[in-house]
């Protein structure tokens, strides 16, 4: 007896996958030759699912237009920003981050000469492959130039 | 020799069956279950605690972080409560925004209900099939707040982000998708018989049983008690709405409590809100979304102010409660106090327990979707006759226990 449920299900079949198969269809046996792959031209990676307009992905700072008022440290609720006495500019973790956008609504910024309105140092983008090993990578710690090379 | 007919089996606190945390210990003869106890307190983050040390706006997003599925619902109350200790009002048009992602949000925790239980009971391909169909509402959730889940966009006095005329239009596609969608659901999960001999029957609770028990949300309901906070206690757009409480007398006659009682009120509480969001797209106010629309000034404000209040929601799971008490000395509640809905409903795991056959165990703890880390608000430990230790006295003993190690290992201060 093929009931209702059956019914539904076995349309399912004859339907497209639903899941993106980001980055490729099957996972690799082995990833370093994937990456090979790919560098070489040999593979195509499957794009990821685009994110919508004002998705908030990984927060990128500009230190240039940071005036060290210390309000995004004041808001953030998860504790993802530090203050760099020294250079008085911030530095900003993001593994902490829980992406609130609190720090972006809240920043002044400044603007350069001949701009009219302030710029914020805060801006989401739409980088949302975030993963790795060490949670103080490079790739997850925005700071000051000044602050990596004088090691502050 | 009398052959031991009586097995103890302890489930929990960690357990692969188990999401969160939580502990089961039941006495089984054959298949029935005769003895239930369950114990909980395993998930205490110390949350209220963390709260009351931060300022309001860091305590509304760390509320976000008391549930992942309710992840507006504690927000909402939190923002109702606060609004109303602090004397602030949103703006009309803010008003309207919040029950759009409050009812999208329940849509989305429905489904996933809908899932799990097809899962507990079996029904994998059903429980693809749903989340599929879940998908939808998350990604519309991602266009309008920019996240996925914990979507980060109420704020006292209003709401981070507008809709826009182009969200709109995505709003009333997911509209006529869900539309389809749940009309499809109801006929699998209501008219197939295999699942109706699973539910029927199964985790019954009687009206008087509910009442006393003092379950709430979509539990209470499908026992037929008329209750819903936006319909008791209405609040922003929710009181021009008039909602009423979905009950499974009024869709098949009477109520009978059980499991698949509550399939239907969940079922029909997915076409419930899709009608709330079409009401608050099409009579959507212009104007402001935020009635302090600066942080720094919000705060001073919250720093200033003396009030207390309570703030309540229905999540999708009950209601959800929350008190403030703002003293007028930090931008903080100087209190805050949560209560959140499956504190009650799992009250209802004893007795359902008690009497049911095994297999039904998945059942009865997933009926009512309970949800651990929302639960635990505080944590008391007592000693063997039972009174409660106070934190200094714990604290000494754990200094007590690492100066006896320092003496046993020979290790100098
Ligand atoms: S997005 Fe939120 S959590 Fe992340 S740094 Fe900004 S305020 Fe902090
Ligand atoms: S990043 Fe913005 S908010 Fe933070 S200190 Fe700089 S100017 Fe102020």
């Amino acid at each position: 007896m093929v009931n209702k449920m059956m019914f539904v299900l076995l349309k399912q079949l004859v339907k497209k996958p639903a899941t993106n198969p980001f980055p490729v269809k099957h996972a690799p046996k082995n990833v370093t030759e994937l990456i090979e792959k790919v560098q070489r031209g040999e593979v195509k990676i499957n794009p990821p699912v685009p994110v919508p307009e004002g998705f908030r992905g990984k927060l990128v700072y500009d230190p240039e237009r940071c005036i060290g008022c210390q309000l995004c440290i004041k808001v953030c609720p998860a504790d993802a920003m530090e203050w760099i006495p020294e250079l008085r500019k911030i530095r900003h973790y993001v593994s902490r981050c829980m992406f609130c956008a609190l720090c972006v609504d809240i920043c002044p910024g400044k603007k350069f000469p001949g701009e009219k309105k302030n710029v914020k140092a805060l801006r989401m983008s739409e980088d949302f492959l975030l993963a790795d090993y060490d949670k103080y990578s490079d790739s997850l710690i925005e700071e000051p130039p000044e602050a990596k090379e004088g090691g502050v | 020799m009398m052959a031991k007919t009586q097995y103890y089996v302890p489930v929990g606190p960690i357990h692969p069956a188990l999401k969160e945390p939580i502990r089961v210990e039941a006495e089984v003869e054959g298949e029935r279950i005769v003895r239930v106890d369950v114990k909980r307190g395993f998930a205490h983050r110390g949350i209220e605690y963390m709260g009351m040390k931060r300022n309001a706006i860091q305590t509304l997003y760390l509320s976000e972080r008391i549930c992942g599925i309710c992840s507006i619902s504690h927000p909402y109350a939190f923002v109702i409560g606060s609004e109303k200790a602090l004397g602030i009002e949103a703006p009309p048009r803010a008003q309207y925004i919040r029950p759009i992602i409050a009812e999208l949000e329940r849509i989305h925790s429905h489904i996933l209900w809908l899932g799990v239980v097809a899962h507990e009971m079996g029904f994998d391909s059903l429980l693809f099939w749903t989340w599929k169909g879940r998908e939808k509402v998350l990604d519309l959730l991602e266009l309008l707040t920019g996240n996925r889940i914990n979507y980060s966009v109420f704020m006292i006095g209003g709401v981070r982000r507008d809709i826009k005329e182009s969200q709109i239009k995505a709003i009333k596609d997911a509209i006529d998708f869900y539309r389809i969608f749940t009309e499809e659901m109801k006929n699998v999960f209501l008219s197939d018989p295999v699942y109706k001999a699973r539910t029927r029957g199964v985790a019954q609770l009687s009206r008087e049983m509910a009442l006393k028990l003092n379950v709430c949300g979509p539990v209470a309901r499908a026992a037929g008690l008329r209750m819903d906070v936006r319909q008791d206690n209405p609040y922003d757009a929710y009181a021009d709405i008039e909602v009423r409480a979905i009950v499974p007398q009024d869709i098949v006659g009477e109520a009978r409590g059980d499991a698949y009682d509550i399939t239907l009120v969940r079922l029909y509480e997915i076409e419930q809100s899709l009608d709330i969001i079409e009401f608050c797209i099409e009579n959507m106010p212009e104007g402001r979304i935020m009635a302090i629309p600066n942080y720094v000034v919000l705060l001073s404000k919250i720093k200033k102010t003396k009030g207390e209040a309570i703030g309540m929601h229905e999540a999708p799971r009950g209601e959800v409660v929350h008190y403030f008490k703002y003293d007028g000395t930090r931008d903080g509640p100087a209190v805050w106090k949560v209560v959140a809905p499956s504190y009650n409903n799992i009250n209802s795991w004893a007795p359902l327990l008690l009497g049911a056959e095994v297999a039904d165990i998945p059942i009865v703890v997933a009926y009512i979707d309970p949800c651990m880390c929302c639960n635990d608000r505080v944590a008391v430990v007592r000693d063997r006759d039972g009174r409660i230790m106070d934190y200094s006295l714990i604290h000494r003993k754990a200094v007590e226990k690492t100066m006896r190690l320092k003496r046993e290992l020979g290790v100098r201060a």
